[in-house]
């Protein structure tokens, strides 16, 4: 009570303070208002405080007017969010009394109570320790527990990959939260069990354990996961791991909460396990360096089965598990960016009332361990390229300069890793279809995209855009950008759903 | 397209790559910048099968490992490996396949990570998905996800004339 009666007084004062202004001189100017709620996500009829940053010039005055799209809020911004039976975004707005057409925005996601298959989602600026900026990656909290027991731990900021499975996280010792001592699994020596997990731009390394998992109200028990250790921690990285990802020894993600942005990650994309078939000793002539046999002589690559390997955690869950379907708002009314958005992810795909595919078009990739990958056919300008939906990559990725006709951003050594267009947006069209080593698999729907000057979205302190994009030669990454707007959904290899089952993609 | 002959022991050395192909995996290759020769010098290592086609302004070998990583090297008329592109569910050993020039790639990727990272370097904002570099000395690319890795890799300098960067893919 004493921290909201001060919260209460400073604004107060704020508003006092412009009123001894005298209502502005002509000289003076509102130029932005900002907006921001804590918490981000609450429950059914829960409650956040927002406040408002207003900036302009001479002795203009600084007091809003205070809106919300559902619920109530107070004219000191105590937002008390509506009652609802599914998650809902609610959009916060603070208007500057001086200039009425001058405003900010907020998000708060609204979810049903405890027990649900929601998990709120946000994309905000990242873990308060991360040093920079978070650029479009969609965080939820996940509770792990040493299993068997009550002796759990909320982890907050988790990124929501849909581009690989499994849950992987931080532990103190790497700047992240994870301080639980889990108990290490062994593999089939009876060694401890390790992993190298290589992503585009880095690599994962460090030993597989188990915890009980909840992510809001789906569980699972004893589910492998993997800690991202540093570099100085036992066991030693293998060169075998680093030679795999283009940055080397210095790829290892796990040194810092900034190298690897976030306090862990939930995989929860097409795969049941985060290698499969390839990782076993059927049908194989040697493990590939995924999975590490750990003595204390050090690691070598070997066979894991696949109940060893890091699951999809989602598969694991007793409901709601054959796949997810992530909801964030369109940001298209607030030029295609956004502070501190709120989205949902949800688990399951035709098991409750929240999770139907309705009218989503399926793009089913059922040869996902062969030839196919688990690609899309993806159609531009009469070209089919590989592509993907993946909320672990944070923009559109597609194509180069040269065919897209889009030039790079100005960067440190010329040309940066984002697209500038001349004139933006530069609107795109391209067609998606399933495909399986066979050919085409159903029929190629539209989808539409803009691409914006990726210096201009930058020079704000947004971090939601839905109109970044950058190169990636030959092939098509629909990052999270592409989802804002869309209800994308992952259907899980061999997992039956309501229209077939998995692995499929649809939105 | 047709297929090069390499020779006349073209037909010998594929039957013998066929052969190795069934004991190990791929385990070395040659690398980026390296001559012909070094390709021919590093046959005996290899332990994929190979296929080679001459598109007239180079020639394209196809390495086909075990595993089932796939690299092309892109040899120019000079005798240059000028560009490597690999797919695969599992990324190559970039240290084999890039060789000099790995060092010059991971510069290059750390120094856009440090930049994009670092607060006095506004507005850019860090890139989370495929990487992308382009310096002078070379052009870097990899994309996918899990279970599926592709990328190229080439010089601009040895590029030869003739040849579209879009070719290399």
């Amino acid at each position: 009570m004493i921290r909201r009666f001060g919260l209460l007084l400073a604004v107060a004062s704020i508003i006092g303070w412009a009123a001894c202004g005298g209502g502005g001189s002509s000289s003076s100017t509102v130029s932005s208002v900002s907006v921001s709620c804590s918490p981000s996500t609450v429950t059914s009829g829960g409650t956040s405080q927002c406040t408002a940053t207003v900036t302009g010039t001479g002795s203009f005055n600084s007091a809003v007017n205070w809106s919300a799209s559902a619920g109530t809020i107070s004219s000191s911004g105590m937002l008390t969010a509506p009652t609802v039976t599914s998650s809902v975004v609610d959009t916060v707005t603070a208007t500057s009394v001086q200039n009425s057409s001058v405003a900010g925005t907020a998000t708060v996601s609204v979810t049903t109570s405890s027990g649900s298959n929601v998990a709120p989602i946000v994309v905000d600026a990242g873990p308060s320790n991360l040093g920079y900026s978070s650029t479009n990656v969609a965080f939820v909290t996940v509770t792990v527990c040493v299993p068997g027991t009550s002796n759990c731990q909320n982890i907050d900021h988790v990124m929501v990959d849909t581009g690989s499975s499994g849950l992987r996280l931080l532990p103190t010792g790497s700047g992240g939260e994870l301080s639980l001592s889990l108990p290490q699994e062994n593999d089939s020596s009876g060694n401890p069990l390790a992993e190298c997990l290589v992503f585009l731009d880095g690599y994962i390394w460090g030993p597989v354990q188990t915890a009980d998992v909840t992510i809001a109200g789906e569980s699972a028990s004893n589910v492998p996961v993997q800690l991202i250790i540093p570099s100085t921690t036992s066991p030693a990285v293998p060169t075998s791991c680093s030679n795999q990802n283009p940055s080397g020894g210095a790829g290892n993600e796990g040194n810092s909460v900034g190298d690897f942005g976030a306090n862990g990650i939930i995989g929860v994309g097409l795969l049941p396990q985060d290698c499969g078939p390839g990782c076993t000793s059927q049908g194989n002539t040697s493990p590939p360096d995924v999975y590490y046999d750990c003595p204390s002589s050090g690691c070598t690559p070997t066979y894991a089965t696949l109940t060893q390997q890091v699951p999809n955690p989602v598969s694991m869950f007793a409901t709601d598990n054959n796949g997810v379907l992530i909801e964030l708002p369109s940001l298209a009314s607030s030029n295609n960016q956004g502070l501190n958005v709120a989205g949902s992810l949800i688990f399951g795909i035709g098991t409750e009332s929240n999770n139907g595919l309705g009218s989503a078009a399926i793009y089913e990739v059922p040869d996902i361990y062969s030839s196919n990958f688990g690609n899309m056919i993806t159609t531009y300008s009469g070209q089919s390229y590989p592509g993907f939906l993946d909320s672990g990559s944070n923009g559109l990725f597609f194509l180069d300069s040269s065919t897209t006709g889009i030039p790079l951003c100005t960067g440190f050594m010329g040309a940066s890793d984002w697209y500038c267009p001349a004139s933006p947006p530069a609107n795109e069209s391209v067609t998606n279809q399933g495909q399986s080593d066979s050919g085409p698999v159903g029929s190629p729907v539209q989808a539409s995209f803009s691409i914006d000057n990726a210096n201009t979205l930058f020079g704000t302190n947004n971090t939601a855009f839905s109109t970044l994009g950058g190169p990636q030669s030959g092939s098509f990454d629909f990052g999270l950008a592409f989802f804002y707007g869309r209800n994308v959904f992952t259907a899980i290899e061999g997992a039956s759903t309501p229209p077939g089952s998995g692995p499929y993609f649809a939105f | 397209m047709r297929l090069l002959v390499f020779g006349r022991c073209t037909l010998l050395l594929q039957v013998a790559f066929a052969a190795l192909s069934l004991l190990a995996p791929l385990s070395c290759w040659a690398t980026l910048g390296d001559n012909a020769a070094s390709v021919l010098a590093d046959q005996a290592q290899m332990k994929g099968t190979i296929t080679s086609i001459d598109r007239h302004a180079y020639v394209l070998h196809e390495i086909t490992a075990p595993s089932g990583v796939t690299v092309h090297e892109y040899v120019s008329p000079g005798g240059v490996v000028f560009a490597v592109t690999w797919e695969g569910q599992f990324p190559p050993d970039f240290q084999q396949l890039l060789g000099p020039y790995y060092q010059e790639v991971q510069q290059a990727i750390a120094q856009q990570k440090s930049a994009e990272q670092s607060s006095d370097q506004q507005p850019t904002r860090r890139r989370r998905g495929p990487v992308y570099v382009a310096t002078p000395g070379i052009v870097f690319s990899q994309s996918g996800h899990l279970h599926n890795f592709h990328g190229q890799a080439y010089i601009p300098q040895l590029v030869p004339q003739g040849v579209q960067t879009s070719d290399i893919r």
